[in-house]
């Protein structure tokens, strides 16, 4: 499979990324070698193999229904851009 | 041409749990804004989320009550986006293996039942909170005290034919959650949430048309307002030759109209991945029959059994059962010994629009059960009319006063006095001579007319029964 530079220019807008065009080019190349690579899993015989879900061999972590947080410390705004009245300020977004 | 409608309803559920889905942080309403949040559900980097195992509790439980599936074996995947509500890009939720699969639950419209598939209901977090600054800086504000609480998103398939089908099944479906109690479905607070997929198709086509998904509605009359709304557009479309596009629309409940929602149309690519922070979700059936064994009577349980224990008529059977503290009112008054008819007729007409009316509920109305018995008692033994019942029970609304203290205060007391009512009825026969001329002439409705008089001069207190058959003596 080969990735197309449509495939990285989307990838890039999905991720809010800006590429030059030959960034695009170098990743174009980049990603589908990587692909490529990957690509030898498909020679295994994955018949009848469930998905891999979890790669620990763990199940039902859970917690009790139990409130143990208090008040958030000042800091949690301390890399917020903008900040009003406890609220976290962004640009505005309308709808 | 004549369309069809296919509609299919997302309800998003928030759970009651104390805290949220991953985190140890309160879902209490109202706090001050950004209060309630911690390192897990903003999203900072190195923290690692823990179910919360009341939220899938809560899960099974709906999942059961639609007679869903319980998957025994589900997960978690990350659904990605970026949107400011959204703290970590992504939101936790469950993609291809979902906690409950294949349910159904049955509605009624028009007298006639229908069964509604469920597709899947499945847990997933809430986002934050975006509010929009009307005094114009450009900035809108963050409060995540929501992002993170349980929500349990409730997919139908695409079984609803008309409106007051997708009315009928939100209504049934927050009379399960509200009977088992997993949410407090307050639609004002966002506890309870709904978007309406809709398409349109040639009456007697197979094939669906071209959906668009409805967003922004926050009453289930609106939901109703909504597809009629999208039928017309839609429709109009399609006679013109035009094609429907498939995209999000947001409903505006002043205008009645539904418009684009362009910012969502590009990114319609969620990139799911499992996510590798969350373990696997194993329910054994030791789990799911725990949890049934605190399963209620449900809503259809109950009508049928009102029907058949009461001898109820459907309908008053349905009214009765919308809420279970109505239901057991209902109950309360016929273990008391209120002929069960008798009481669902008062309760129907009376005291359900007295308590509409003043904006009040079942749970904090001042007549107690035992209170309507003692007033049917009162009309059973003469004591008062049905008419002047009514009178005493606006009183006993009031004031929570007893039937018979009421009467006595009142002078509400039926006369039924022979005498008494005959020195009445003599009165009004010598003031009306004219409509006593008129009945003997042959004019018949004259003498309800007499009635009428009678009972204003007696101000409504000589036995009805009584009445009649006096003044049908004396005019004989």
């Amino acid at each position: 499979m080969s990735i197309s530079k449509e495939d990285v220019e989307k990838v890039a807008k999905l991720a809010r990324l800006q590429f030059s065009g030959e960034e695009v080019e170098t990743f174009t190349s980049q990603m589908t070698d990587i692909l490529k690579y990957i690509e030898q899993l498909n020679e295994l015989d994955t018949e009848g193999v469930e998905p891999t879900a979890h790669v620990l061999p763990i199940q039902n972590v859970l917690r009790e229904d139990k409130v143990t947080n208090g008040k958030p410390s000042k800091t949690i705004f301390v890399n917020a851009p903008k900040e009003e009245e406890h609220q976290f300020k962004v640009p505005q977004v309308i709808e | 041409m004549k369309y069809e409608p296919v509609i299919g309803l997302e309800v998003h559920v928030q759970l009651d749990t104390k805290t949220k889905l991953f985190c140890g942080c309160s879902t209490a309403f109202g706090a001050r804004a950004n209060s309630q949040i911690c390192p897990v559900c903003i999203g900072l980097p190195g923290v690692l989320p823990v179910l919360n195992k009341e939220a899938v509790n809560l899960s099974i439980k709906t999942g059961l009550s639609l007679e869903c599936t319980i998957a025994p074996f589900s997960k978690f995947d990350r659904k990605n986006y970026f949107y400011p509500d959204l703290p970590k890009a992504y939101q936790v939720s469950q993609f291809d293996l979902p906690v409950n699969l294949n349910g159904k639950l049955e509605i009624q419209v028009d007298g006639k039942s229908k069964v509604i598939g469920i597709t899947r209901a499945h847990l997933e977090e809430d986002a934050g909170k975006l509010n929009h600054d009307e005094t114009g800086t450009g900035d809108s504000g963050v409060d995540y005290n929501r992002g993170g609480i349980p929500l349990l998103e409730i997919v139908s398939e695409p079984d609803m034919r008309s409106p007051e089908e997708a009315y009928a099944y939100l209504k049934a479906l927050k009379a399960i959650l509200e009977y088992i109690a997993v949410s407090d479905c307050n639609m004002e607070q966002g506890s309870l949430r709904c978007d309406a997929n809709i398409s349109l198709r040639p009456e007697g086509q197979e094939k669906f048309g071209t959906r668009a998904e409805i967003k922004n509605l926050n009453s289930f009359r609106n939901v109703q307002k909504a597809i009629y709304y999208e039928m017309d557009r839609q429709a109009k479309m399609l006679d013109a030759g035009e094609r429907v596009v498939q995209e999000t629309r947001l409903y505006d409940a002043v205008s009645g109209k539904t418009r684009s929602m362009r910012s969502k149309e590009e990114a319609n690519d969620y990139r799911y991945f499992p996510e590798p922070d969350l373990v696997p979700l194993v329910i054994d059936s030791a789990w799911s029959d725990s949890i049934k064994a605190t399963l209620p009577e449900l809503p259809q349980a109950k009508k049928a059994r009102f029907v058949k224990e009461f001898e109820l008529p459907e309908y008053d059977a349905g009214v009765l059962t919308t809420e279970i503290p109505l239901a057991n009112y209902f109950e309360e008054c016929v273990k008391e010994g209120a002929k069960p008819k008798v009481v669902s007729n008062w309760v129907l007409s009376e005291l359900l629009r007295k308590l509409n009316d003043n904006n009040e509920s079942i749970e904090t109305c001042k007549i107690k059960p035992k209170m309507i018995c003692e007033m049917l008692n009162l009309i059973d033994k003469g004591t008062i009319s049905g008419k002047i019942a009514k009178t005493v029970f606006k009183e006993m609304f009031e004031s929570g006063g007893s039937p018979e203290k009421i009467v006595q205060e009142k002078g509400l007391v039926q006369i039924a006095d022979t005498g008494e009512i005959d020195q009445i009825i003599e009165q009004v026969l010598s003031d009306n001579t004219k409509s006593v001329e008129d009945f003997r002439g042959g004019k018949k409705n004259a003498f309800g007319f007499l009635v009428g008089q009678v009972m204003k001069a007696s101000r409504g207190k000589a036995n009805p029964q009584m009445v009649n058959q006096i003044l049908g003596e004396k005019l004989k």
